[in-house]
């Protein structure tokens, strides 16, 4: 019974942990991609000819916004797949 | 290690595809289990040589055989991917140096055929090997595989390394390491400039280990996230035999795998056209002279 509590409280903690993982990236990603879109049309707007070549400067920066992003979605599902934290629980009860 | 046909859980269904192909090396057998630092992840090495190997040979092929006539089309496409590698690497890379191009064009066509491997059903390979091999498990995108990106980073940050080196001598490396950024030039606080150098150090190091880190799990995770939610989908493509609710949401998966198959493409892309720019911009910074 014990057992089973204390589970509950780890994976309570974790998902929450998760939660807060996904929707603090997503957060920061969206205003990073939505200003450097916002500067990607003004760009455009003014000097139509360096369209591409600014698309092209874009799409890099927008790749490296994504990075800590998706290296919090990373720990995050490696979290609801092998969480590390159930398994410590695991082997302090029954080990 | 169960049978093909056994009825699997969605948990346990991912986790099979979250599993690589493990040989221990201390016994040489495929064990599911095996954990510690001498276990290779077969899957991952052998597809990743083995698209290393058609890179080369295709690049090969096309490189002996091209014509200044009218080009067929592989050496047209072999022709404007060199091409725009080169204009990449032209525009960051200041000095003359032979390794760079070539290696700024193997980062990009290898990274993005392993990532492309990712546009492959998910269940098609590891079920193929199931039945004609007797493998538990196979993950065939080695980019999802943490091993092989830290390796071609660290190989990046070796490489980095060098051409400090290389271009700016041990006691150029050392000048710049001990007085970047915070340095006092004239003036009688310049003998402040010993009290400085454990923070130039430091500032240093760690930004000198942030990039292979950050290199290597900018792909792996955004790999292995699109891996993943292929996964998902497909247990949501799974319920298209309980009834009618089933049925709906099967054909929502086949909906919801092209979607997410046609976003997929442009992170491919994005990601090994990133790596490579990233790999040019450290080797540039460490050849640069101030």
């Amino acid at each position: 019974m014990e057992f089973a509590t204390l589970l509950a409280q780890v994976q309570s903690s974790t998902v929450l942990a998760i939660g807060l993982i996904f929707g603090l990236g997503a957060a920061g990603t969206a205003i990073g991609f939505g200003l450097l879109g916002g500067k990607l049309i003004e760009g455009t707007a003014r000097q139509p000819e360096l369209g591409g070549m600014l698309m092209g400067r874009m799409f890099l920066v927008a790749g490296l916004l994504d990075a800590v992003a998706m290296i919090g979605i990373g720990f995050a599902l490696y979290f609801t797949f092998a969480n590390p934290f159930a398994a410590a629980v695991k082997a302090a009860v029954g080990g | 290690m169960e049978a093909a046909e056994s009825p699997r859980d969605s948990g346990s269904y991912v986790l099979h595809h979250l599993s690589n192909l493990k040989l221990d090396l201390q016994t040489m057998k495929i064990d599911p289990h095996a954990t510690g630092f001498w276990v290779l992840h077969l899957d991952s090495a052998v597809f990743s040589l083995l698209l290393g190997t058609i890179f080369f040979v295709v690049f090969r092929r096309v490189a002996v055989r091209a014509t200044s006539g009218v080009p067929s089309g592989l050496q047209n496409a072999v022709e404007a991917l060199v091409d725009f590698v080169d204009g990449q690497v032209k525009e960051i890379f200041h000095q003359e140096n032979k390794l760079v191009a070539p290696l700024a064009l193997t980062i990009f066509v290898w990274v993005f055929l392993m990532n492309l491997m990712d546009l492959l059903p998910v269940d098609l390979l590891p079920y193929a090997a199931e039945q004609g091999a007797g493998l538990p498990a196979l993950r065939i995108v080695p980019s999802t595989d943490v091993n092989i990106t830290l390796g071609m980073s660290i190989a990046v940050f070796l490489l980095t390394f060098g051409f400090n080196m290389v271009y700016k001598g041990p006691i150029g490396f050392l000048k710049e390491a001990l007085t970047h950024p915070f340095f006092i030039k004239s003036g009688w606080l310049v003998v402040l400039n010993v009290i400085l150098i454990p923070f130039n150090v430091v500032l240093r190091i760690v930004e000198e280990l942030a990039r292979p880190i950050s290199l290597a799990l900018r792909l792996f995770g955004n790999l292995f996230a699109g891996e993943l939610i292929f996964v998902l989908i497909a247990i949501l493509m799974a319920q298209a035999g309980n009834g009618i609710g089933g049925a709906a949401l099967g054909l929502g998966g086949i909906a919801l795998s092209l979607v997410w198959a046609g976003f997929h493409i442009l992170v491919i892309t994005l990601q090994a056209f990133i790596f490579m720019v990233l790999t040019v911009v450290y080797l540039s910074l460490a050849s640069e002279h101030h």
